[in-house]
């Protein structure tokens, strides 16, 4: 019998390894559904790392299992292998190849990156009139920098001009454009907080109309926060002094998780919220609703640069005193005093 | 069959030193000078901190059982993961493979009776007890430091403050003792080689060790100042990370990961080393790409020190930062994947013995696989924004550090037990203990990368009831590894009192260590050796190529 040759043999294996793995690539289901115009960007570029993943993962792992197999210790032999100790042109490839995937995959990072707005956070500031006409005029959430302001101050221009503003951005065909919706996020141990220049709302969960150009001004007001939608793909810590934002457009109505993704005290876990992407018709008609809260909400929020957290949220946001959130906050509130009285 | 055939030729024969023959077993607790008593204090202490650390993970897993928070107080849960991850990074895997490993080993490896400076090195290890009492008392003082091993402000400067120093405290003695060894480590490697070695006949445990050193000494003092001025803001009212008064909470973090980032590699270059010993004695041939593996190190160390911004992807980072960091991270893939290619080729066309030292060392190339391409994902900043701080992160670091550290370690141990203590371990029970530890691992860290990108942040007590099977499933895993430590801590216990007689070669190994007694007599040599050969040589001596029965072998006609 004619011995089929090597080449052979590693031709249908290398056909094999590429067919399983773009299989792999392709279905491997590990990622939640796409809810904005980035998930699929970023599950493209996963997707890809994979794919070249399990190619590599199977190659390497048979070469190990093959190995343990084929050249294990036969019984009775005592002799050493062939002293092979090196082989040039084989480590010029497994130098090359990995090296030429790995630039490969920077490039194609770039490109998403590009493409999710990462390079003009903060970009489209100073352009518009939008922002600085908002009724609200606080981007900022810190009480002492309102009481510093006074409630009629633009602190807008000056707080944004001044720093850099981390985060995703405009992507660049937008960048001129103000988006359709701006909230304002506060995180704070152990809740959101999102409030709504345009139509002074604020509420314990994000309301957002899908298809439509939403702008997320980032910010934390005692430690820092991170806000996390898993469904959009998109992070972005909030840092206390730092101000940071988050642009993008949901594409998929639905309600999706708000995570707090960095520890920030013992109910880190439990700082969490939903986002609810509308259609536009629904998200008209909860703005509305929410309207006649506004007076008595703004007026409240005024003048409490004085208090506590606890205080602060249950006037700013009654309707989150139902909420595990809120009695999570509480919780807190009161290990707060216990320390304080023991220290 | 290859033996270690060293020819011991008199250059040099000390006379009258002042020392007893043998140490006695009270001498392990006292200032010892002597390299290998030093290195044996820091495996059997870094070994007990391990049982501590292990302790509260298996607590988080089964608080993490159920959704709710329903067995551990919020504030004990995050105070047993601010201390598991700090136990074990710094009391366990960088005081085994640096301090135990490196201190036992390198005077050996390179034919040099103690290390360059004995006194400091003593110092250095004298530091890490009081390090953990330290830490042991930030428990009784507080409930222990509550803001994860990362410590980030304001969070730590606002929570359980006296712990909190303490834990700072602990931490800088700790790094004082690594920048200690570490100018130990150069010193001694690059002056006390016997004259017959040159750099590229150095066992490549050395080169390891001296890629670590480096990182060390360049990275540690950068850690120690960030929690200086931590400490600073705590207790003496000053502002440099508190927004409110002028301070700037990304300054800490980018402070932070220049040291914690090398870190990473400060626990794994070494068992890196620890491969590149272990494999060739163990497949019977020369490992494949010497220089190739030597330099890799050398690389991982210089790239290592510029990609610590891929941990604050999502922080307050640039733009053109998250860029160039992208690309600086995915780079550390090519030295390190040379590496793992250098290993399966050196394993390929062997004679593979199934010891447990071997199964360990090929268990962790098949864990580090894994584990370096999800590292890769987790380097290109567009998914690391959406998985960081979140359970695939746990997954990935888990996997590269229990499945690659601490499967090092273990294959270390079970690899140099014999030279150690002059007894071998038991076979058997070694491959219950790797056979659990292998289902344990892959139990364990598996599903946590699907758990983050599924949406489970990291770090949490209580968590969204949909993600509640696969954290059993975890936790299930983790008392497997927990049982995993019973036949390890009993094999070596025993086999200590009364294992079988190694003598002074038991695997037939090259390097030098194994031209001495085992346990090595003070001062290492009667007569310091003569390099005849390289560390790798297996299969090179004509002699030793034919086989039992007279019969030449396979290899003898490539």
């Amino acid at each position: 019998m004619k011995q089929i040759p090597a080449p052979f043999w590693t031709l249908v294996l290398g056909i094999a390894v590429t067919l399983i793995s773009l299989w792999v690539g392709q279905n491997h289901n590990l990622l939640p559904v796409q809810a904005s115009e980035q998930a699929p960007l970023v599950d493209d570029l996963f997707d890809v790392m994979v794919t070249i993943g399990t190619a590599l993962f199977i190659v390497v792992q048979g070469a190990i299992v093959y190995s343990l197999i084929r050249f294990r210790q036969r019984k009775g032999d005592e002799t050493d292998g062939p002293p092979i100790e090196g082989n040039l042109p084989l480590e010029a490839f497994w130098t090359a190849i990995p090296s030429i995937i790995v630039v490969g995959l920077g490039l194609y990072s770039v490109v998403v990156f590009q493409e999710m707005g990462g390079f003009s956070p903060g970009g489209h500031h100073g352009h518009g009139a939008m922002v600085a006409m908002a009724p609200q005029q606080s981007v900022i959430d810190v009480a002492p920098l309102m009481a510093q302001m006074g409630p009629g101050e633009n602190v807008d221009a000056d707080v944004y001009s001044k720093a850099q503003v981390y985060g995703f951005g405009a992507s660049p065909l937008l960048q001129l454009n103000q988006p359709d919706v701006t909230v304002n996020v506060t995180g704070m141990q152990f809740a959101w907080i999102f409030r709504y220049p345009d139509t002074g709302i604020t509420d314990g969960e994000l309301h957002i109309p899908v298809g439509k150009d939403v702008q997320l001004n980032i910010e934390a007001q005692d430690v820092i926060h991170s806000f996390w939608v898993p469904q959009f793909r998109l992070k972005q810590d909030a840092l206390p002094g730092e101000p940071a934002e988050l642009r993008f457009v949901a594409t998929r109505e639905g309600t999706y998780p708000v995570v707090c993704a960095e520890l920030c005290g013992a109910y880190h876990g439990g700082m969490r919220t939903q986002v609810i992407v509308h259609s536009p018709e629904d998200y008209a008609d909860w703005v509305a609703s929410r309207v006649a809260e506004v007076q008595t909400t703004t007026t409240v929020a005024q003048p409490l640069e004085t208090a506590t957290s606890a205080e602060y949220l249950a006037a700013i946001a009654p309707d989150l005193a139902k909420s595990p959130v809120q009695i999570a906050q509480m919780d807190h509130a009161q290990m707060a005093q216990g320390a304080a009285q023991n220290p | 069959m290859a033996q270690a055939d060293v020819s011991i030729k008199p250059t040099e024969v000390q006379g009258g030193h002042g020392h007893p023959d043998k140490w006695k077993w009270y001498d392990y607790f006292t200032f010892n000078v002597d390299h290998k008593v030093i290195g044996i204090q820091y495996l059997v202490t870094s070994f007990l901190f391990y049982l501590a650390g292990g302790f509260m993970a298996v607590l988080m897993r089964t608080e993490l059982a159920t959704p709710d928070s329903d067995f551990l107080s919020p504030d004990l849960y995050n105070a047993f993961l601010t201390n598991h991850g700090t136990i074990m990074i710094f009391l366990w895997i960088v005081p085994a493979a640096i301090g135990g490993f490196g201190n036992f080993l390198i005077p050996l490896m390179i034919g040099a009776r103690d290390m360059a400076f004995p006194k400091l090195n003593a110092i250095a290890f004298w530091l890490n007890p009081p390090a953990g009492a330290v830490l042991a008392a930030s428990f009784f003082l507080g409930g222990g430091a509550q803001s994860g091993w990362t410590s980030y402000p304001p969070l730590s400067e606002i929570t359980a403050n006296l712990p909190q120093t303490l834990w700072c405290v602990a931490l800088v003695m700790v790094g004082t003792s690594s920048i200690l060894g570490s100018v130990n480590f150069l010193v001694t490697i690059w002056k006390m080689r016997i004259p017959s070695m040159k750099w590229d006949q150095m066992p490549l445990f050395c080169w390891a060790m001296v890629a670590t050193s480096i990182l060390a000494l360049f990275a540690t003092p950068v850690l120690a100042a960030a929690l200086i001025l931590l400490t600073f803001d705590i207790n003496f009212g000053t502002s440099f990370f508190k927004p409110d008064a002028g301070g700037n909470v990304v300054v800490y973090q980018h402070l932070f990961w220049f040291y914690s980032h090398p870190a990473v590699y400060l626990m794994i270059l070494p068992i890196f080393g620890i491969m590149s010993e272990v494999i060739p004695v163990h497949a019977r041939k020369p490992i494949f790409g010497y220089k190739a593996i030597a330099y890799s190190s050398l690389t991982i160390c210089l790239v290592g020190l510029f990609v610590w911004v891929h941990h604050m992807f999502t922080s307050g980072t640039a733009p053109w930062m998250r860029i160039f960091f992208t690309i600086s991270t995915l780079i550390v893939a090519v030295p390190t994947g040379v590496k793992i290619f250098s290993w399966v080729a050196t394993l390929w066309g062997g004679k593979i013995r199934y010891t447990t030292a071997m199964l360990f060392a090929v268990g962790l190339l098949s864990m580090f696989v894994f584990g370096g391409l999800s590292g890769v994902t987790l380097g290109a900043a567009p998914f690391d924004i959406h998985v960081h701080d979140t359970y695939y992160v746990v997954g990935h670091f888990h996997y590269v550090l229990f499945g690659g550290s601490v499967f090092g370690i273990y294959s270390g141990i079970y690899h140099w037990f014999p030279k150690i203590t002059g007894r071998m371990l038991n076979e058997p029970l070694g491959k219950v203990h790797f056979v659990l530890t292998f289902i344990g691992t892959l139990l364990t860290f598996t599903p946590m990368h699907q758990l983050g990108m599924q949406g489970m942040p990291r770090r949490v007590a209580m968590y969204d009831p949909q993600f509640a099977d696969l954290n059993q499933l975890v936790t299930v895993g983790a008392y497997i590894l927990a049982v995993s430590v019973i036949p390890f801590y009993f094999n070596v216990i025993w086999s200590w009192r009364s294992g079988k007689e190694a003598g002074p070669n038991p695997w037939n190994a090259l390097t030098l260590e194994w031209t001495t007694d085992s346990p090595p007599i003070i001062e290492n040599w009667e007569v310091l050796p003569v390099l005849t050969h390289g560390p790798y040589e297996y299969g090179m001596d004509k002699a030793n190529q034919v086989g039992p029965a007279g019969e030449p072998t396979e290899a003898t006609q490539v």
